[in-house]
């Protein structure tokens, strides 16, 4: 027994409504002892179905899969008994404490009462939750109920621990504890890691890594074995700020080009041959210089669909009434003693994509309802679209648009049925419904899926249907409330182009992520903690307070982190 | 070189636990519900669990509210707002012609009661009034009314019910003739005119000589709470832990099905007890229900209902996973039936057979014949046994199904 | 005003794809329709007895013949020894024991009353009562048969009793004019207790609300099917009353369909309170089940409220199934007009603007 998990040719398929959805098309893996494997793959690639598969949940349909040298269908008990495994959405006791919760799973493991004091502290030292042994654990933030999640998982040392995206929806800070915990229990328990993720960015902190894609294994290996390949193939453009993201629609359209995101204030570009891309028409400020390839662009090169389409075609320009699009002047909520924002004061400039970042609790959901009216402020002065919205909340909302974190449209109507609805809602009639309609279901390609029941649509074109009733109207202003939370790295390219391009059209766009990459594609942001605003900028500005001399170009996430250290330290 | 390091220490697992040490080498099949581990293992997992559904049960007021709050409630409102037992019945009696014999016979309604008697002297206004819903009934007490009693004629004295509440009108014209008997009894006696009555009944109820419809009703309803109580709280609890994504997380332990089973059953089955005896003594005490059977009986039996109806509650929360379809379907499978099929306020043997097979798989049925037996009649075995055995049917039928439909796979 | 069409047509749309809903809109009043109106009724018509005749005369033989052939009693048992009374009784075999005495011959026959035993199991007491009355009526036509073909004296004056509405006293036209009244209820309480709290689960009540309809418009598309489906419900089962259990319907239909569409707005009103006060499907689940249990036990469907302690009483006034019921039964079994049934219908009105007014402020001031 080299290998502690092995898979050969594992089918497994689900019965979705009337259709067969197939998770995993016959793989066969084997993970290396010791070490951290990512599981890398877009949405719906099969790896949470493998993570059941290999914790002995679900039965496959063919092949076998064999767990510390149990046959995890077989023999499910013995392998639970010894595996540790971190669901995706880890089933804490929320009415419990953080000290019961561990009580309960040192209970469920067998973890004989001797040894306990000896595990708590090393995790609880581990995982810096020792303060709050006696707090219920609802009442955690969100990396903290991560953080207790995998302590539950950890009390007896599994010799496999299978992490299911443990880091979603998490912040970068809490991100990066937990990445340090898992490398701590790799260094000293001897564990092996599987570790399934949808940010690229961490598959470079793995040993090794699987990428899934359509249930099948797409390549194994050292996240260098992805990047490699593409060495002399990456370049960065730099051209204007202002122009960014003409100068990457741009790009992205040339023959040559796989790939073109903004980073910083530069385009990235993936050609698929060492050439630098043509850049010689687009102007003498323009530079091109090569970068070295990163996993991201690997990923990309091998999984890209080749052809690219227009990103979001027949947009019409929207003339912005005045020039501030939001005006937040001393906007405060509480609820009962609790302040969830205090005080905020930015304006957002018309034709701008703005960011609104923080960690979980910042109070970043609770503004963005109050500027799209859905919650009514305690204090402060609130202008959206040149209208105040204590006065006239119905004249406002009829020019924005918001999509909210999770799918929000009636499940069980179809696509059709969604849009006619939200056209009517919004005051269209006759002719007018009946083009938008066209409109949206050409432009958000779902002419095919027009009467699918909208539920059952894949995540990806949710997210697109959503866009696309939010847009019915051609709103002044479109709210995103995390809008690719989850959403897998090709979806979420495809989704900012068609932010960038209705950008372009002068549309002003208000943005919350996780994702620190996103941010850059901001014109501005503003970060908060606590309730209150900590730093508002362009991401160059932001990154460029958090430069220290060993450190002079932070990235994004450094500059996040470094905000709140300071800020908690203060 | 992580992995020679891996085995030198091949069985880190299984050493560090020593208390479940055999784990490896004494499962065999998986999911089969055996224990993984014999002995202490098992009880520390088990108590874990009891534990840990203790604390929840403490700190989430909702599962108290329903052991304990909503069978007194539901008992405080079904306990004074069904009652069967009128009194003060709005009867109008019509003196056509006033004299000693209308009086006395008019007196004989104010006497009892039963009746709130409202004197009229004319057809139309009482006719009036009934129609109105002013009255219940109207008793026409004719001009020659004197005549005819002296006669030898067999003449009739009309009554008039509003029919509309078909049971009310025959309680109603039941007690009308019984007030007429017996003023006509002694009236013919106190003029000695000898009138021959061949049959006289002589009536003896049974268990309830008052015919107090609050002694049955309270046993009733106590089943019916306990029957939605029962079922309300194991239905909710399973389907949270489905929604919540505990049970996936508890599901990789290595925890037994059984194990999982009476971790939720047995915390449950001591709260739905504790609903039981707070409803028992509002019924001693609060409703005045006598009680003729033993408390053991009554205990040993509320003991087999609630483990039906909890394992009702448990298979409903398994097959569905959903607290919401859970709720809907607890109440639905458990409140109707057992308001209707239960032979509680309609009698079973009335019904149509179709329905009659129906209500033999209704467990309230059994429950409800035993308690109205237990708390009226004393420790009838002939009821009790067949009843107590139906009970433990299907306490076995559920609780053994919801053994089989859970597994621990999420499909 | 389009707005609202275009809501109330993705309401419909919405309610009658999700499996759920179908479920509750039909499943429900189908299976109550059925078990409520074979199985409420407190008729008797297959009463268990034995027979403990220990004369054995032709007397007794002519009285018990009379039980036989009443169709109320199922068969009787013969028993032969007193002990058997107990057992039967007690193992709830039979319901009652008719005992005739050993003289009871040979007394009827010299013209002296006889005298005859019935022993009757109390344990439910309105069984008992209902059951004593049968037979009490076969006893008072045996005696008056008896005197009648021996030219005896007999009382000179008896009882006639009449039931205005229901001559012959069925039980079942009483509860199925009640159920006509407690289906529109679930249903349309149903459909709209659950309404907006589905739609605040789901998420789309925000998507709902950043549109710029006002929360009155909201809530009058969220009333509009509720009432719909209600009346709908209601005719259905007004025809099933009318045409399956033939229930007289002798009042006006355009008496009966002010009270429908008056006690819709009621339920429809107390539906959206309850929806607009719940975050969950559950917590509107738990509401609306809170509020119909009590709403029809204080009805008077099942049991006369005149029955009930005065305080009870009172909250009986805020239950407006109380007043529907009445409405209900007036216009099928007695055929009230709106004279008599304005006393009800005012007090229904009161309750729809006030829960609806309550609802729409709910709405306002529960947005967050």
């Amino acid at each position: 027994m080299s290998t502690p998990l092995a898979a050969s040719d594992l089918r497994k398929t689900f019965r979705s409504g009337k259709r067969t959805v197939t998770a995993l098309d016959g793989i066969s893996l084997a993970i290396a002892a010791g070490g951290v494997t990512g599981l890398i793959g877009p949405d719906g690639a099969g790896k949470t179905t493998l993570m059941r598969l290999a914790a002995g949940l679900l039965v496959p349909d063919a092949g076998s899969i064999v767990c510390l040298g149990h046959d995890a269908t077989r023999e499910s008990l013995a392998v639970q008994a010894k595996v540790g495994y971190m669901p995706q959405r880890f089933g804490l006791y929320e009415d419990l404490s953080v000290q019961e919760n561990l009580d309960l799973y040192a209970d469920l493991q067998g973890l004989p009462p001797a040894e306990r004091p000896d595990r708590y502290a090393r995790l609880t030292e581990m995982t810096g939750l020792g303060p709050f042994a006696d707090r219920l654990a609802g009442q955690l933030s969100g990396g903290m109920k991560q953080k207790l999640g995998l302590a539950c998982t950890l009390v007896r040392p599994p010799r496999l621990l299978l992490l299911d995206e443990p880091t979603v929806g998490v912040d970068p800070v809490s991100r990066r504890e937990l990445w340090d915990i898992v490398y701590t229990l790799v260094r000293d328990e001897d564990m092996t890691v599987l570790l399934s993720t949808a940010y690229l960015d961490e598959a470079e902190r793995c040993a090794d890594v699987i990428l899934l894609h359509q249930g099948r294994v797409v390549g194994q290996g050292p996240p260098a074995s992805f990047s490699d390949p593409l060495a002399g193939r990456t370049f960065l453009v730099t051209g204007p700020v202002a122009e960014r993201r003409r100068l990457q629609a741009s790009l992205a359209k040339r023959p040559g080009v796989l790939d073109a995101v903004l980073q910083g204030d530069a385009v990235r570009v993936v050609t698929d041959a060492a050439h630098p891309p043509d850049c010689d028409d687009l102007g003498d400020s323009v530079t091109c210089e090569p970068v070295s390839p990163r996993f991201e662009d690997g990923f990309i090169a091998r999984l890209k669909d080749k052809q690219d389409h227009a990103p979001l075609p027949g947009v019409a320009d929207v003339v912005a009434a005045e020039d501030e699009a939001i005006g937040v002047d001393g906007l405060t909520k509480r609820f009962g003693d609790f302040t969830a924002v205090d005080n905020l004061r930015f304006t957002v400039r018309s034709g701008e994509v703005f960011g609104l970042l923080g960690a979980n609790g910042a109070g970043k959901t609770t503004t963005f309802r109050m500027l799209c009216g859905l919650l009514p402020a305690t204090a402060g002065r609130l202008r959206v679209a040149g209208v105040d919205l204590r006065r006239a909340a119905a004249k406002a909302r009829g020019r924005i648009g918001y999509m909210s974190q999770k799918f929000s449209l009636y499940g069980n109507l179809s696509v059709r049925q969604n849009l006619d609805f939200f056209a009517r809602a919004y005051g269209l009639r006759g002719q007018g419904v009946r083009e938008r309609l066209d409109w949206a279901l050409s432009a958000f390609e779902l002419t095919d899926l027009a009467d699918a029941e909208s539920g059952t649509l894949p995540l990806g074109y949710r997210q697109r249907l959503a866009m696309a009733a939010a847009l019915l109207h051609e709103p002044e202003i479109l709210f995103l409330d995390e809008p690719t939370s989850g959403v897998d790295p090709l979806a979420r390219r495809e989704f900012w182009a068609r932010i960038n391009a209705l950008a372009e059209h002068g549309v002003t766009v208000l943005v919350t992520t996780h994702f620190m990459e996103e941010a850059e594609y901001c014109d501005r942001l503003v970060i908060m903690a606590a309730g209150a605003l900590l730093a508002v900028g362009t991401p160059a500005e932001i990154k460029a307070r958090a430069a220290r001399d060993d450190r002079p170009a932070p990235t994004m996430e450094d500059a996040f982190i470094a905000l709140i250290q300071q800020e908690g330290a203060a | 070189m992580s992995t020679t390091s891996h085995e030198q220490r091949p069985d880190l697992a299984s050493e560090s636990g020593s208390g479940s040490g055999s784990e490896s080498g004494s499962v065999s099949g998986s999911g089969s519900g055996q224990p993984a581990a014999p002995g202490c293992g098992r009880n520390r997992r088990l108590r874990g669990l009891l534990r840990k559904e203790w604390l929840q049960i403490l700190r989430d007021p909702s599962s108290i509210a329903i052991a304990f709050v909503l069978p007194v409630a539901l008992l405080l409102l079904f306990g004074y707002g069904v009652s069967l037992d009128s009194k003060h019945v709005p009867v109008g009696i019509v003196i056509e012609l006033p004299g000693p014999e209308a009086a006395s016979f008019a007196g004989a309604f104010r006497q009892s009661q039963y009746f709130a008697p409202v004197f009229y002297a004319t057809r139309q206004e009482a006719r009036a009034a009934l129609r109105a819903h002013e009255l219940d009934g109207i008793v026409v007490i004719p001009a020659d009314f004197a005549q005819r009693l002296k006669g030898d004629r067999d003449a009739p004295v009309q009554v008039i019910v509003n029919g509309v509440n078909a049971n009310s009108a025959r309680l109603l014209s039941a007690y009308v003739q019984g007030v007429w008997s017996t003023w006509m009894q002694r009236e013919l006696s106190d003029r000695l005119i000898p009138v021959v009555q061949p049959v006289n009944p002589e009536t003896r109820i049974w268990f309830n000589p008052e015919v107090r419809s609050r002694n049955y009703l309270v046993p009733g309803l106590l089943v019916v709470n306990m029957t939605l109580v029962g079922a309300l709280l194991t239905a909710l609890v399973f389907a949270r832990e489905w929604e919540r994504g505990t049970l996936e997380a508890l599901m990789v332990t290595p925890v037994t099905l059984r194990e999982i089973l009476l971790g939720k059953l047995l915390p449950y089955f001591v709260l739905g007890m504790g609903g039981m005896v707070l409803s028992v003594l509002m019924a001693l005490f609060l409703f005045q229900v006598p009680m003729r059977g033993s408390l053991w009986v009554l205990a040993a039996c509320s003991t087999l209902f609630l483990l039906a109806a909890l394992g009702m509650g448990l298979l409903i929360s398994i097959v569905t996973r959903n607290q919401f379809v859970a709720g809907m379907i607890a109440i639905l499978a458990t409140f109707l039936p057992a308001f209707l099929l239960s032979g509680f306020l309609f009698d079973i043997d009335s019904m149509p057979v179709a329905v009659q097979a129906i209500t033999h798989l209704v467990a309230a049925r059994y429950f409800v014949a035993i308690l109205q037996t237990l708390f009226l009649a004393g420790d009838v075995w002939s009821v009790i046994l067949p009843n107590a055995a139906a009970l433990v049917l299907m306490a076995a039928f559920f609780l053994g199904l919801s053994r089989r439909r859970l597994h621990k796979r999420i499909e | 005003m389009h707005r609202i069409l275009a809501l109330v047509i993705k309401e419909f749309l919405a309610l009658f794809k999700d499996p759920r809903s179908r479920f509750v809109v039909i499943v429900p009043p189908l299976i109550q329709l059925l078990v409520f109106g074979y199985a409420a009724s407190y008729d008797l018509n297959n009463v268990q007895y034995a027979v403990y005749d220990r004369d054995g005369g032709y007397a007794a033989r002519e009285l018990l013949a009379r039980f036989e052939g009443s169709p109320t009693f199922s068969r009787a048992q013969r028993i032969e020894r007193q002990s058997e009374i107990a057992e039967l009784i007690d193992a709830r075999e039979v319901l009652l024991v008719v005992q005739v005495g050993p003289r009871f011959t040979a007394d009827i026959a010299a013209g002296r009353t006889a005298s005859v035993q019935i022993i009757i199991d109390g344990r439910n007491s309105n069984t008992a009562q209902v059951a004593l009355d049968y037979t009490n009526r076969i006893i008072t036509d045996f005696n008056r048969d008896w005197t009648a073909a021996r030219g005896l004296q007999g009382p000179p004056v008896h009882l006639v009793t009449r039931a205005w509405y229901n001559p012959n006293l069925e039980s079942r036209w009483f509860f199925v004019t009640g159920l006509v009244g407690i289906l529109t209820l679930v249903v349309t309480m149903m459909v709209t207790a659950m309404s907006v709290a589905r739609e605040r689960e789901q998420g789309t009540f925000d998507q709902l609300l950043v549109t710029p309809m006002r929360p009155t418009q909201i809530l009058v598309g969220k009333a509009v099917p509720g009432l719909l489906i209600g009346l709908f419900e209601a005719s259905l089962v007004v025809l099933v009353a009318v045409f399956w259990f033939e229930i007289p319907l002798v009042g006006s239909l355009a008496v009966l369909y002010t009270g429908i569409v008056l006690f819709l707005f009621a339920a429809v009103g107390v539906g959206l309170m309850i929806s607009s006060l719940a975050v969950t499907l559950q917590q509107a689940l738990l509401g609306a089940f809170l509020f119909m249990v009590p709403a029809v036990i204080l009805s008077g469907f099942a049991t006369p409220i005149a029955n009930m302690p005065e305080p009870v009483q009172w909250l009986t006034l805020g239950d407006p199934l109380r007043y529907y019921l009445i409405i209900l039964r007036g216009v099928f079994l007695e055929g009230a007009g709106f004279p008599l049934l304005v006393h009800e219908m005012w007090p229904l009105a009161v309750i729809a603007l006030a829960t609806l007014a309550a609802a729409g402020w709910l709405f306002r001031h529960r947005m967050g």
